[in-house]
């Protein structure tokens, strides 16, 4: 009797101090292993915190079976919502029936699985050929009608990523006569490796006089390029155009500094939308679309990089 | 004497113990049958592991190989599913074949180079990775319908799930321990452990029976690359990576000395439960980082190192007393 009266005293302190009606969430994160995906989970935090709600949070390390574990746990806790960042897309299924059997919504974040769509409530990722589209839309509006050749680094070989910001921007400029690709390389997505290449190009055009602009398949290379530019004695930004994807802290310098013209970002913020739909699925039983997309955001130097930089700095990358 | 050797197993279920009160303080709504049943299906692949690592870990050796062949068995699986129409139980014979012969491979050379274990069967771990990257280095799906009869499980009251392969691991740890105790090859084990000249004078042939140690660490490795395969309803060349080494740290907790010669099977299946309760435990809080499972884990491993020098140590001395 006494025994019981401790556990259900004891429930009632955990439920008045953990605030009395928080929705716990769990999220199960692939790890950290990239700068992106430290910003990731910190806006997830920030965000959950926000709305008030229990946030558990379980770093995967990089390994599937410690995510099919976490799953399983936040399931035997019984979690209100469970978000999933998958390490691989195979070998979901058992373990996404149980938290459907559960009736808990599982949400995917950024990366999808080859599980039937109906044992998740929705995915929330971006649109990489549409990043690349919008790189490119940019790039058209900019040159207005004038000859521009441009140079572009790809990210790496046969990388879904590369693939797809490729595909995007051709589209983008496919109507348009006065842009074309005369250069395109691999930069594997590195630093080093968009300068070593940017330094080819810029040899092969005549010192650089060939080129209108150089698209970069991710930030990093962007910069690496600048670098190239910047040693070639031309001024990036003014001589050489430079559009690149990913919106990472660093690139919002090169804007600032005039270096860089235009950035399209792979937003971190995933769970927002996520949270999103949880409310109006809570509410009213509005089930989502099957994958929501975030917005693929243009930033260029109107749009105060500076200010951009420093709400980004911090947040992990 | 009997005493001293039962004392590291003591002190693994008082450790147990320890972290169940704890748990149960703190979330006493942890203690249902589905985190029963979780523990024992999230653990199933490190248990049967566990079980070919304490034989090998007995015996004085090591085998760093079981990660890789554990994903190299999920791959192969996986890919000779999707490639031909062979049934699965057939693959599976197949697969054990291999991994069985892979390391009574290693336990060969391990005896004729006189290497030590650590070596060959490092050898043996980038081998058997390489081989899963050659057959696939995508993550390739199982759809075999078989497959669906093998995730079955029993449904517990509470909603616990004894899962076929929850159920698979108990069966080898109760086989684990009849051949460690009750059999002339656990016998030679022990022995073996025991150092090479007691080995020789109990009359063991020791080129036979390195390779039937390393030979059954293949097989388990394999039967849990089978298990490993149905947990995730997939093979993928990056799977278990580091396994081998969580596998070992089971073991140690679990009571083995690390040298060989003293131990018990039993110790290892509640290592192996221990750790699996601090990863409950730590996802269960959600708010501590999961490194944390690392930290304690390697806390505990280095506890039982110090503690089973402290036994030899007193061990030693009081046969100086015995001696003087």
């Amino acid at each position: 009797m006494t025994y019981k009266t401790f556990l259900a005293s004891t429930a009632i302190v955990a439920l008045t101090t953990g605030g009395a009606f928080a929705q716990v969430i769990g999220f199960s994160q692939i790890g950290s292993e990239s700068g992106w995906r430290a910003a990731e989970t910190t806006l997830t935090r920030m965000e959950a915190e926000e709305r008030g709600y229990d946030l558990r949070f379980s770093d995967a390390q990089q390994r599937q079976e410690n995510q099919i574990a976490a799953i399983r746990s936040f399931v035997a806790q019984g979690v209100d919502a469970i978000l999933l960042a998958p390490v691989v897309e195979t070998g979901w299924d058992a373990v996404l029936e149980e938290a459907a059997e559960a009736e808990i919504p599982v949400i995917l974040l950024d990366r999808m699985v080859d599980s039937s769509d109906d044992l998740y409530l929705t995915a929330v990722g971006s649109d990489l050929v549409h990043e690349g589209a919008v790189a490119g839309q940019w790039l058209v509006d900019t040159v207005a009608g004038e000859d521009c050749r441009v140079a572009e680094l790809q990210g790496t070989t046969g990388s879904s990523p590369a693939i797809d910001r490729k595909t995007g921007f051709e589209q983008a400029i496919a109507d348009h006569d006065n842009i074309e690709i005369v250069r395109s390389q691999t930069g594997d997505f590195t630093r080093s490796g968009g300068k070593t290449v940017m330094e080819g190009f810029l040899q092969a055009e005549g010192g650089g006089a060939g080129i209108c602009a150089v698209y970069a398949h991710n930030d990093d290379m962007a910069l690496g390029a600048i670098q190239a530019i910047n040693e070639a004695g031309l001024k990036p930004g003014e001589d050489i155009l430079v559009v690149s994807i990913d919106a990472v802290p660093d690139v919002f310098l090169a804007i600032a500094n005039g270096e860089a013209n235009a950035t399209v970002e792979l937003t971190p913020n995933m769970a927002g939308p996520a949270f999103d739909a949880l409310e109006a699925y809570w509410a009213d039983g509005t089930v989502p679309p099957k994958f929501i997309q975030t917005e693929s955001t243009l930033y260029t130097q109107a749009d105060d990089p500076q200010g951009e930089y420093d709400t980004r700095k911090d947040l992990g990358y | 004497m009997t005493n001293a050797r039962l004392l590291p197993l003591f002190a693994t279920i008082a450790i147990f113990m320890l972290a169940l009160v704890i748990c149960f303080i703190q979330f006493p709504n942890m203690f249902s049958t589905r985190v029963l049943g979780n523990l024992l299906t999230d653990n199933a692949y490190l248990g049967i592991v566990a079980v070919g690592m304490t034989v090998v870990i007995l015996a004085g050796g090591i085998d760093l190989s079981v990660g890789s062949v554990i994903a190299f068995s999920g791959v192969f699986i996986a890919v000779v599913l999707r490639d031909t129409g062979l049934h699965p139980m057939v693959v599976f014979a197949m697969l054990l074949a291999i991994t069985t012969a892979f390391g009574a491979a290693m336990g060969g050379l391990v005896h004729a180079l006189v290497m030590p274990g650590f070596i060959v069967t490092l050898a043996g771990m980038f081998l058997a990775r390489g081989a899963a990257y050659m057959l696939s280095i995508d993550s390739v799906p199982i759809q075999h319908e078989f497959y669906d009869v093998l995730q079955s499980y029993i449904l517990l009251p509470g909603r616990g799930r004894l899962t076929l392969i929850g159920i698979t691991m108990l069966v080898v740890f109760v086989i684990g321990m009849l051949i460690v105790h009750k059999t002339r090859f656990g016998t030679a084990v022990y022995a073996f452990g025991g150092g090479e000249a007691t080995a020789r004078l109990m009359g063991v042939r020791q080129g036979r029976v390195t390779v039937m140690i390393y030979a059954f660490s293949g097989f388990m490795a394999g039967l849990s690359g089978i298990v490993f395969s149905i947990y995730t309803g997939s093979g993928y060349s990056l799977a278990t990576v580091g396994t081998e080494l969580t596998a070992i740290a089971a073991v140690v907790i679990g009571g083995t000395l690390l040298t060989g010669g003293a131990g018990y099977m039993f110790g290892t299946f509640i290592g192996v439960l221990t750790m699996g309760l601090i990863q409950v435990y730590i996802v269960f809080d959600g708010t501590l980082s999961s490194w944390w499972t690392k930290i304690v884990i390697g806390a505990l491993v280095l506890a039982f190192i110090l503690l089973q020098k402290a036994l030899l140590h007193l061990a030693r001395r009081g046969n100086e007393v015995a001696y003087a």
